[in-house]
């Protein structure tokens, strides 16, 4: 019971973050895709007003899931952390990159310097989340097996499954962002926004679409146990759920009506986490590792599940109230004064 | 001896490169923690003289000092995730033999650190746009959640010094209490310790900018009451640090008495033992009269423990009376603004007052820096205080110095890049209205 409480705590954070923290990675991939200095001017001043007061909030949900981790099945964190070193490093690195960028670029004096740091930022945005993806994939197709650096350490995260999950997390975070972005211009009554964010949203939804689609089939020929789960009971499910909150998406988007899109592309995504951790469940690693036996003794999972409780408590109405300023447009955002 | 959970000890070539880089990303996030301590602090100071005296000077100057502040802690998140990332990448077996027995205190700091991040952003972005009263007590949240946080994470350091809370069976971990290894005894003197510094060292390295300042020449309202502030923070903690530290080394002496042999370099056990002021000036029974308040006091030797298990005595050594020498050198700087300010009520205004705060903020973190490897270092060669190596720990895996190398480089760049726009921060046109 216990392990299994853990398991949906640690999903629950992994869950916000590919949204939320999805949704910042995004917000990136847009900045980097605007195009020139002049013509994306007006979208990245728009990524920038909607990241700035909500993106270290929405970045501590990776802390809580790490943190989750090593307390509640310690012996999976330290045998993901040394077998997938190289991605995972990486990450780390794009990481600081990305939030080092972000911080300082409000301060840059010159277009040069503003570009550099721009250029970092919205570059790390991208390669984040997809080595990110590779973990989660190369998780997914068992290449992680229970030791110190026991699996291989380019092997395992290079086979078709988890650069797809790369790819797939990179266009999530794409979607969730243009549906996020269209809604605050929306709110705002920026309609050339909304147009620009329309197409955007639809774009990357048809290809998260079709990469969800497409990791199916990977899954079916690279992890074909994970498949069977997939495609009955809870995991089906999910898929379903995911496709029909996706397709919703679209046709929410198609006619401008991004608020609830929000939400059905939140569902859209969490869906596809809860899916992969249905149809791998009972296994933390699969083939060998199950959730039961990773967990940590019932003591620590006590005290982990109660401090996670209370933390809760008192966090979630902090969120919701810190989205309700953002939201409503009542953080400034004032342009810094360029010396 | 311990087993570990992932199949014991492997092959690692770079251990010390691995200890390096770890050291090295501390040695980033450290300082930046201090602000996280101590900054939010000082600006609520400045905001409540906004509110109480209605001078649009203090209110321009919490503004300001505000956006530093988020900078800060921008940055201090992003460093701080290369840590948690770090102790996975670089010491599975660590995580994966004993993440079940400290691990909650993690758990909790992570919450204080949402926390943080939450009111911070509501803080920062939320000048003029709320009511004053409501953006006053937004502040709060922040310097508690920075307590919390510290607290929680100095337990986990504490515990490694004196792991508590488990019991070792046939190899294996059993019997984990993980309320007891989250407050164990060394708990509450490292808390009040770091907590001290980071005020101290935040304090410092604000004021020295203003004294440089005040130096150049700009002489104005911003620095001095910028430079009153900051000094008032610091100069108070600076003095108290030096019993706190009375206290750690105690509390060393007793429970881990090989590390306060490299503090001094202590060769064998002695009773009475002397304590070295500076080469060949020794002052006899000092030590133990510092260590167990008691000049007769038996002082255990590095001689005590075979060969493999003590710490490197050089840098234990020098880190210790570096951190000790500024340390007091600090305090008597801030025991000087006191004596100043409560006699003429302003601050001195000696010019070497002013060179010695620029020295003393560079030079804070320096003790800071040298206080982490003297308990760090002096922990060596245990991850685990007489439980587990650090060669235990170590990852199997391959290419740490190429991990070390281009963290280095991109830190370096961090660094350089956020230098320079703090700087360009501190220069723009300042509107007291």
């Amino acid at each position: 019971m216990l392990p299994e409480l853990a398991a949906a705590l640690t999903l629950v954070g992994l869950t916000f973050y590919v949204v939320l923290g999805g949704a910042d990675f995004g917000a990136g991939f847009w900045d980097l895709t605007a195009g020139g200095a002049e013509r994306g001017a007006a979208v990245r001043a728009w990524v920038k007003r909607g990241m700035s007061p909500v993106w270290e909030a929405n970045h501590v949900w990776l802390i809580f899931v790490l943190v989750v981790l090593w307390t509640a099945f310690p012996e999976a964190f330290g045998s993901i952390t040394s077998t997938l070193s190289i991605p995972l490093f990486l990450a780390s690195l794009g990481i600081v990159l990305r939030g080092g960028a972000f911080a300082l670029k409000g301060q840059a004096g010159t277009i040069a310097e503003a570009r550099a740091l721009g250029a970092t930022f919205a570059l790390s945005s991208v390669l984040t989340p997809f080595f990110l993806g590779t973990v989660a994939g190369a998780i997914a197709a068992g290449e992680v097996p229970v030791g110190n650096a026991e699996g291989d350490a380019w092997g395992s995260w290079t086979g078709a499954l988890p650069l797809l999950v790369g790819a797939l997390a990179v266009a999530t975070g794409a979607h969730v962002a243009a549906v996020f972005l269209g809604a605050d211009a929306r709110r705002a009554g920026r309609q050339e926004l909304v147009q620009a964010f329309r197409a955007r949203a639809l774009g990357s939804g048809v290809v998260a679409g079709a990469l969800a689609l497409a990791g199916l089939a990977v899954v079916n020929s690279d992890a074909p146990d994970l498949y069977d789960d997939l495609v009955a009971g809870a995991g089906l499910a999910c898929v379903i759920a995911s496709a029909l909150a996706g397709v919703a998406t679209l046709v929410l988007e198609w006619r401008e009506r991004f608020e609830l899109a929000r939400y059905t592309v939140a569902v859209a995504v969490g869906a596809i986490v809860a899916g992969w951790a249905l149809a791998q469940e009972p296994y933390l690693l699969p083939p060998g590792l199950t959730v039961e036996e990773a967990a940590a003794p019932d003591a620590t999972l006590a005290a982990l599940l109660i401090a996670a409780a209370v933390g809760m408590a008192i966090l979630v109405p902090a969120l919701v109230w810190l989205f309700r300023l953002a939201l409503s447009g009542r953080l400034a955002y004032e342009e810094e004064p360029r010396p | 001896m311990i087993d570990g959970a992932l199949g014991g000890p492997v092959e690692q070539e770079y251990l010390l490169q691995a200890r390096q880089m770890q050291a090295m990303s501390f040695m980033v996030h450290i300082p930046l923690v201090c602000f996280g301590i101590a900054f939010p602090a000082m600006v609520l100071y400045l905001e409540g003289l906004w509110l109480r005296t209605r001078d649009p000077f203090y209110k321009a100057l919490a503004k300001r000092w505000s956006k530093a502040m988020l900078i800060l802690f921008a940055i201090g998140v992003v460093t701080g995730t290369i840590l948690s990332f770090e102790m996975g990448l670089l010491w599975p077996e660590f995580m994966a033999t004993f993440g079940e027995v400290f691990g909650l205190a993690f758990g909790i700091e992570g919450f204080s650190f949402f926390l943080e991040a939450i009111f911070i952003a509501i803080y920062v972005y939320g000048w003029d746009r709320l009511p004053e009263r409501v953006h006053l007590m937004v502040g709060f949240p922040i310097v508690l959640a920075g307590i919390t946080g510290s607290l929680m994470v100095i337990s986990v350091n504490g515990w490694m010094n004196n792991p508590t809370g488990f019991r070792i069976e046939g190899g294996e971990v059993v019997d984990v209490k993980p309320l007891t290894a989250l407050f164990n005894d060394n708990l509450w003197h490292e808390l009040v310790h770091m907590y001290l510094a980071g005020i101290i060292v935040a304090g410092f390295l604000v004021a020295g900018v203003y004294a440089y300042g005040w130096l150049r020449g700009r002489r104005d309202r911003r620095h001095r009451v910028g430079l009153v502030v900051a000094l008032s923070f610091a100069g108070l903690a600076a003095p108290a640090q030096l019993l706190v530290g009375d206290w750690a080394a105690r509390t060393v002496a007793e429970r881990q008495p090989v590390k306060l042999a490299a503090f001094e370099g202590l060769e064998e056990t002695t009773k009475g033992a002397g304590f070295e002021l500076a080469a060949g000036v020794e002052i006899p029974r000092l030590l133990s009269l510092l260590a167990f308040h008691d000049p007769n006091a038996v002082v255990q030797g590095l001689d005590s423990v075979p060969e493999d298990d003590r710490p490197p005595v050089g840098i234990v050594k020098l880190s210790f009376r570096a951190m000790v020498a500024i340390g007091t050198g600090l305090a008597a700087l801030g025991a000087w603004f006191a004596w100043a300010w409560w006699r003429r009520g302003r601050l001195p205004s000696s010019l070497w007052f002013h060179r010695a705060l620029v020295a003393a903020g560079p030079l804070s973190v320096v003790a800071l820096i040298a206080g982490w490897v003297t308990t760090e270092v002096g922990r060596q060669p245990w991850v685990v205080y007489e439980v587990m190596r650090t060669e235990e720990a170590v990852t199997g895996a391959d290419g740490i110095p190429i991990g070390f190398a281009a963290l280095g480089l991109v830190y370096a760049g961090l660094a350089a890049v956020a230098y320079v726009m703090l700087r360009r921060l501190g220069r723009q046109p300042f509107h007291a209205a």
